[in-house]
Parts: structure tokens; C-alpha cells; sequence
């Protein structure tokens, strides 16, 4: 018992000087711009086809599965108002990040663990190259980046999911139904998608990397950290959501 | 005692390893080290699997912390130094990886242009290809230059990642087992190379083997760790000229009749 606390407590531990090396090594140079750009291209780049796939379907079926409580007061005109603000207050930043723990989490976790087996890092290390900058730092900073953009994206797949879902039955123009949208929409709502957004991102990056750096020697820490990113990514983003709704409830949002 | 190379400065003392221990939980691995490596020399360090020799060279390049004891490279101190300073040690020590640890998603031209690149920032993009030219030519390669290190041989592999260590022209490499799991005439030729790479490049270096044939191929001379320590040192027939069952072992088994 008190050697798991003793070694908890040591795993914390490790956690906050991988993530305080992650800020200190940030901002300080060289920069591996070029690794950036090209994490950004595997991570956000070729995501977008699952992404488009599943942000439509999501705007779609959500749609259709709003119509019939909404019928029954009347208020199927109201569709557009409400699957906007739970497009961009909820599902797309979450949607996004569930997609991307799954993709990304796995990847990043399976590619760091096994150049660690393959002793890659180690051979970074000694040829004087500063692997925490090169592997973690672009992989982190991508992550935190594409996922707020490819969040905005699927805001906008998701409600043309709607809209298709609504004119399947009604008349609707396509202005009429952008009007209600963003008419519905405030600018606190971007703004907190966008947190969201970059609080995931980063956390799917961080978890991802960490998980991959110090994953054990052999073919079965790879297995297990590809499974660790991907399952301790998904647990922090529904942990963090809940978290994120508290803290704007509190502001009265 | 015969040495293989004639331009070994005795009084040069480039690796100085002084009462070094190490231990992994409760297995102790290292039991009070000492070992100096001299400027042109080829060492060969000798044992079984599991003795820490590889860990012995990852303390050299600080991949590994010891827990106690002193390892001085060039005259630096690696535990006292800063990261800042380890940095730039390690560009004079090149490390060969038992399994080459080339970059699988590089082409062979990137995996070399990598450390050079990130360390001679201010080369244009003709001089860096005319250093990987070069580095590949030395290990006869130049051919793999856009292949993947997937479509090389075990052999090639190795060639590729001594090339990869050379170009930054260290003054000291560490190989760690160079002829582990290759034929015997791809080993034949890695020994080769090892002689070759310490007369043009003027290298020292600490070849990591419990191949014997490579051990007497390429040491001027040889130590051999038992039971954490050096208890052997001497020239190959030096180290074998003993009633040492450990030792004799493993020589019949290398030289079965």
C-alpha cells in the first residue's frame, strides 16, 4: 500500500518536471519549426477525412434526433438556434477531441515508444540533438494547434450535417437557416469553444508524448502505450469538460 | 604488450574511468570500475551478456547516471558538467547502437544530414551533401543514399550508422556490439571498418563485443568484465593465457575444435 502511494506520488512527480521541461524548452532556442509544420500536416492534415465523416454524421443525426421533441411543442423552427449552440458549446470541441485521442493519441504513443525500443531517441541524444525539443515540444505544439482549427471545421461540417437533416423534411433556405445559426451564436461561445479546443489538444499531445517517451522496453510497451495515450487522453478530455462547464457556470455563462 | 596500432599516445588519456559502481534495483551491474582509454586507441571491452557492458558506455555518454564514481571524456567530467556542455561533448563521441537505431522514417540521406543539420547550422546545402557523400563513401554505401533504412541489411544498417556517427568527426566512438547477429563475413567486414575508421579519422575508440574473432581483429588491447569488474587486461592471447574458468569458456566456445 504505501509502496503504490510512494510510487503515485513518484509518477506525479514525473509528470510536473515532463511538463515544466515542456515550457521551459519551448520558449527557448533553436526552434524546430520545420518538425512543427510537419507534425501539423501528419496530425491536422490527415485527420480531416475521419473528421469530415464524423462531424457530419454527428450534426446530422443529432438534428434528426432533436425533431421529434421540439415537434411536440411546435418548435421545429428553433432546430437551427439549438443544434448551433450545441454544435459549438459541445460536440464539436468534444467530438473533435474523442476522434483525435483515438487517431492522434494512438500514433504519437505507438511512434514515440517504439523509437524509444529502437533506442532512436537515445541516438538523438548522443548525436547532440535535444529529442524533448525535436520529438515532444512539435508534437505537443502541433496537437495544440490543429485541434482548435480542425474544432472550427467541424462546427461547420456539423451544421451543414443539420441543415441537410432539416430540409430533409421542411423548407429551409440555406441564408435563412446561417442567419438563425449565428444569430443564436455569441462570441463567448467561440471563445470558449476555442479553450476547449486548446486545452484538449494539448492534453491529447501531452498524455500522448508522455506515455510514448516513457513507455517500457519491448514490443508489448508499445501496444501498451499507443492503449495508454489513447484510454488516459479520453478520461482527461471528459475530466476537463466537466471541469471547463463548472468553472463557466461559475461566470454565469 | 603487441599493439595492433602503431599511433596510440600512451600519455594521452582521453576516457578516464575512476571507481564507478552501478546497479539497477538490487542487481548490482557495475562494482568499482576503472578504465582509461588512450588517444588512437582501439579497446575492446569483453563479457557476457547482462555484465553491463553497454551499460558501461552509456555511463561514458550519460545516457545513464552512476551511482557512484568519477568519468572523465576529454578532460571534462560528464556528472559535473552542465546539460549545455554534455551537449557539445557528445558531438566529439560518436555512439554505434547494437541495433544501428537509424531513424525508420528517414531516408538514409536525412538520417545523416540529421545530426548535422542540428549542429552546424550555418553549412549551406551543397557542403551538407558533400559531408554525407563523403561519410557514406568511407562505409561504401554512397548507393543507399535515397533508400529507407528498411530496404538495408543488418550489415548495411551498421555501415549506415558508424557513417551516421562520423560525420560529425568525433575524436572518440563507443560501439556497442558492431557484429552482433551478422554473418561472419559481413563481421569480417565491420572489423574492417573499425580499423579503417581509427587510422583515416584518427578516432579512439571502445568496441563493446563478446565476439572474440572481432575482439582480436580490431583491440590493441582488451579488458574483460567479470563479476562488475575489470579483472583482465592485456593483449587477446594475454587475456586468454589463464586457468580462469570463466575466461576459458569462453574462449572454447568461440574457438570450438
Amino acid at each position: 500500500m504505501v509502496k503504490s502511494i510512494k510510487n503515485l506520488l513518484l509518477e506525479f512527480a514525473r509528470i510536473h518536471r515532463f511538463l515544466m521541461r515542456f515550457f521551459r524548452e519551448l520558449i527557448t532556442p533553436p526552434y524546430e519549426f520545420k518538425e512543427i509544420i510537419r507534425q501539423c500536416y501528419e496530425i491536422g492534415w490527415k485527420s480531416f477525412p475521419l473528421i469530415s465523416l464524423t462531424g457530419f454524421i454527428v450534426g446530422f443525426v443529432f438534428t434528426k434526433q432533436s425533431r421529434p421533441s421540439l415537434e411536440e411543442f411546435g418548435a421545429t423552427s428553433w432546430l437551427p438556434s439549438l443544434i448551433s449552440i450545441a454544435i459549438v458549446r459541445a460536440l464539436a470541441p468534444l467530438v473533435t477531441a474523442l476522434i483525435s485521442s483515438g487517431k492522434v493519441g494512438s500514433q504519437i504513443g505507438a511512434e514515440l515508444s517504439s523509437m524509444n525500443v529502437t533506442e532512436q531517441i537515445d541516438a538523438m541524444e548522443v548525436s547532440g540533438t535535444n529529442p524533448y525539443k525535436y520529438l515532444i515540444v512539435s508534437r505537443i505544439l502541433a496537437t495544440s494547434i490543429m485541434i482548435p482549427i480542425l474544432t472550427f471545421y467541424v462546427s461547420g461540417i456539423g451544421l451543414v450535417g443539420g441543415y441537410l437533416s432539416i430540409i430533409s423534411h421542411d423548407d429551409l433556405s440555406m441564408l435563412s437557416f446561417f442567419t438563425q445559426v449565428f444569430g443564436a451564436i455569441e462570441y463567448i461561445d467561440v471563445i470558449a469553444m476555442v479553450i476547449r479546443a486548446v486545452v484538449f489538444g494539448f492534453t491529447i499531445g501531452f498524455i500522448s508524448c508522455y506515455v510514448g517517451y516513457y513507455s517500457s522496453k519491448g514490443t508489448e510497451g508499445v501496444g501498451k502505450a499507443a492503449n495508454s495515450a489513447v484510454v488516459a487522453s479520453m478520461f482527461l478530455v471528459f475530466l476537463e469538460e466537466i471541469l471547463i462547464v463548472q468553472i463557466l457556470s461559475f461566470f454565469n455563462y | 604488450m603487441p599493439v595492433k596500432s602503431k599511433n596510440i599516445d600512451y600519455n594521452d588519456c582521453v576516457i578516464d574511468i575512476r571507481d564507478v559502481y552501478k546497479s539497477f534495483g538490487s542487481l548490482d551491474v557495475l562494482k568499482g570500475v576503472n578504465l582509461k582509454l588512450y588517444n588512437g586507441e582501439n579497446l575492446v571491452v569483453l563479457g557476457r551478456s547482462g555484465t553491463g557492458k553497454s551499460v558501461l558506455i552509456k555511463l561514458i555518454s550519460r545516457l545513464l547516471e552512476p551511482d557512484k564514481g568519477t568519468i572523465e571524456v576529454l578532460g571534462q567530467n560528464v556528472n559535473a558538467i552542465s546539460m549545455k556542455e554534455m551537449q557539445l561533448l557528445r558531438l566529439r563521441i560518436g555512439f554505434s547502437f547494437q541495433n544501428s537505431a537509424l531513424y525508420d522514417s528517414m531516408t538514409i540521406r536525412k538520417n545523416l544530414e540529421f545530426p548535422l543539420v542540428r549542429n552546424k547550422r550555418k553549412l549551406t546545402r551543397k557542403e551538407i551533401n558533400k559531408e554525407v557523400e563523403t561519410v557514406l563513401d568511407a562505409v561504401g554505401l554512397i548507393h543507399t543514399l535515397d533508400q529507407m533504412p528498411s530496404e538495408l541489411s543488418g550489415g548495411q544498417r551498421k555501415r549506415v550508422g558508424i557513417a551516421r556517427t562520423l560525420i560529425l568527426y568525433p575524436d572518440i566512438m563507443l560501439y556497442d556490439e558492431p557484429t552482433a547477429g551478422l554473418d561472419p563475413i559481413t563481421c569480417l567486414e565491420i572489423n574492417k571498418l573499425i580499423n579503417d575508421v581509427q587510422e583515416r579519422f584518427k578516432i579512439s575508440s571502445i568496441v563493446i563485443t563478446h565476439d572474440l574473432a572481432c575482439a582480436k581483429m580490431v583491440g590493441d588491447r582488451i579488458v574483460m568484465l567479470l563479476d562488475g569488474r575489470f579483472e583482465r587486461e592485456g593483449s587477446f592471447e594475454e587475456i586468454f593465457n589463464t586457468n580462469d574458468d570463466r575466461v576459458k569458456l569462453f574462449y572454447d566456445y568461440n574457438f570450438i575444435e
